[in-house]
């Protein structure tokens, strides 16, 4: 479905997840974010950078995996994005949201 | 003379070694099995035990007698695989293959969460995944006076994704049969959205939930144990109390994995989904708990898995194109407690349906709907698993890809 965000009209599914990549920018994330009460810091942008390598490179992303890579504490994660950080962050960033395994 | 190897003689292992050696040519071919543990579990009976539902001889017999007499059983403790060299180390000797089989399944891994595995542990907080833990989790239930229960998944994937949902709903059975349901609160907390992995079931999932008066909370990745105040706490700091602590740790695939490089960081071995080769060697499969496959992990995934990989190693001795043709097939009982069970049936791309199992519109097993038959069905399994399962035995009108008449399904998007 179509949703109007700022002056852009993006494609999203019915979570609220861009399902074109390529819509995706950074007012985008801002107009995201304000939707989920967070204002962009740039500890949200190192979050953002890293989710979206991890998807370039097809990687499956996991609260474990966010761990390992030492790249950011997971308090400081849940912090940023309060309440369900790994759902919120990759809908900010554009990204699909993470399929838990079965 | 060839060598066919299999690393571990539980559900999987067993049964590609019964497969197989009405397959392969004796004259050609050498089947081992190897497994550090002489007992074979059955572990669907795990979940029965705490509640004094199964004995403990319902869920151990000797592994031997599983194990076909053609094929040599060595009970032993597997150091490594060294893949460059197709060798096997094992504890006290080392065994050359030209095929091998990983079967060596999944293991809880309690030390991964702090505080989980200290001064408590098997005290007032159990899993039901191992047979210590499922059996002293019986002993405490039998004297427990009540408080606030928790049953506990600490993250994703795990071994039977609907045991813990089982466990849950056994429980409420359990304390309302004590008389003493009133004095027991039951609270399942789970990483995940919902009750289940998939949204059709998790539905139907939650509305029984709420019928039992179970509490659910949801989203909850756990950071530590607390336990010495008797509560878990997640990374965004909610905590939820508990007097009995029932969890499924981290599961995570045989250190002897970790040990060979085979492995994700979860030790699980990276395998074709379709195929079940192995990705790094081709002369490599895996089966079962041990492998990544976006399919759950239990033995009726392995059931199917098993008749798959049987054509596959043909195939790849006669020099044939594998077959791509695993599809994810999962087929569970979900014990609802009082006497009644769910059945589900799904795959990679199908959410679990609503219909009828075997027979199309006949039955007599109803897919998502709590009835008694389906219930008999999880009884009787035991049976079957014992007599027909390992035993490579085909189960009859049981196809190991999933069938799609009689069943009303969705497509699972993205």
């Amino acid at each position: 479905m179509e949703k109007v965000i700022g002056n852009k009209t993006i494609n999203v599914n019915e979570e609220g997840y861009l399902t074109d990549f390529s819509q995706w920018d950074k007012e985008v994330a801002a107009e995201l974010a304000k939707e989920k009460n967070i204002e962009l810091t740039d500890g949200h942008w190192m979050v953002i950078d890293y989710l979206q390598e991890k998807y370039k490179n097809e990687e499956a992303l996991s609260i474990r995996g966010i761990k390992k890579s030492g790249k950011f504490n997971i308090k400081e994660f849940y912090n940023l994005f309060p309440g369900g950080p790994l759902k919120i962050s990759t809908l900010i960033a554009g990204i699909p949201k993470p399929k838990s395994c079965i | 003379m060839k060598n066919l190897v299999i690393l571990g003689a539980g559900t999987s292992g067993t049964m590609m070694a019964n497969h197989l050696i009405h397959k392969l040519d004796k004259e050609q071919w050498k089947i081992t099995i190897i497994d550090q543990y002489k007992t074979h579990y059955y572990q669907p009976g795990f979940l029965f035990l705490p509640f004094d539902l199964y004995k403990t001889k319902d869920v151990k017999k000797k592994g031997k007698k599983y194990i076909p007499k053609g094929a040599r059983y060595i009970n032993q403790k597997i150091d490594r695989i060294i893949a460059d060299e197709n060798l096997v180390k094992l504890e006290h000797e080392t065994v050359p293959y030209d095929i091998l089989i990983v079967a060596t399944g999944t293991k809880i891994a309690p030390q991964e969460t702090p505080g989980m595995k200290e001064d408590n542990w098997h005290k007032n907080i159990f899993d039901f995944y191992t047979y210590e833990g499922s059996k002293g989790l019986r002993d405490k239930l039998r004297e427990w006076k009540g408080g606030k229960l928790i049953v506990h998944i600490t993250e994703m994937p795990i071994k039977c994704p609907v045991a813990p949902l089982e466990f849950a709903f056994l429980a409420d059975s359990y304390f309302t049969n004590k008389g003493m349901r009133d004095k027991v609160e039951i609270t399942y907390v789970t990483p995940l959205e919902g009750a289940f992995t998939k949204p059709k079931a998790t539905a139907a999932l939650h509305h029984l939930l709420e019928e039992k008066g179970i509490k659910e909370v949801t989203d909850f990745d756990i950071e530590r144990v607390d336990f010495k105040n008797n509560k878990i706490v997640d990374y965004g700091e909610r905590e939820v109390d508990y007097d009995l602590l029932v969890t499924i740790p981290t599961n995570l695939g045989d250190e002897m994995i970790e040990r060979s490089g085979l492995g994700d960081d979860m030790n699980f071995v990276p395998t074709n989904k379709a195929t079940l080769q192995s990705k790094a060697h081709e002369n490599i499969f895996a089966i079962g708990d041990a492998t990544n496959l976006p399919a759950s992990k239990a033995g009726s995934v392995a059931h199917f898995e098993a008749e798959i990989l049987t054509e596959n190693i043909m195939r790849f001795i006669n020099n044939e194109p594998l077959k791509e043709e695993f599809d994810g097939h999962a087929n569970c009982f979900i014990e609802t407690g009082h006497g009644k069970a769910l059945l589900i049936d799904f795959n990679y791309t199908h959410e679990p349906v609503e219909g009828t199992f075997p027979f199309p519109g006949l039955g007599p097993l109803k897919l998502l709907k709590e009835s008694r038959m389906n219930h008999m069905g999880k009884l009787a399994f035991r049976w079957i698993y014992w007599n027909m399962l390992i035993k490579g035995t085909h189960i009859p009108f049981v196809s190991a890809t999933m069938s799609e008449s009689g069943k009303k399904y969705d497509t699972v998007e993205n």
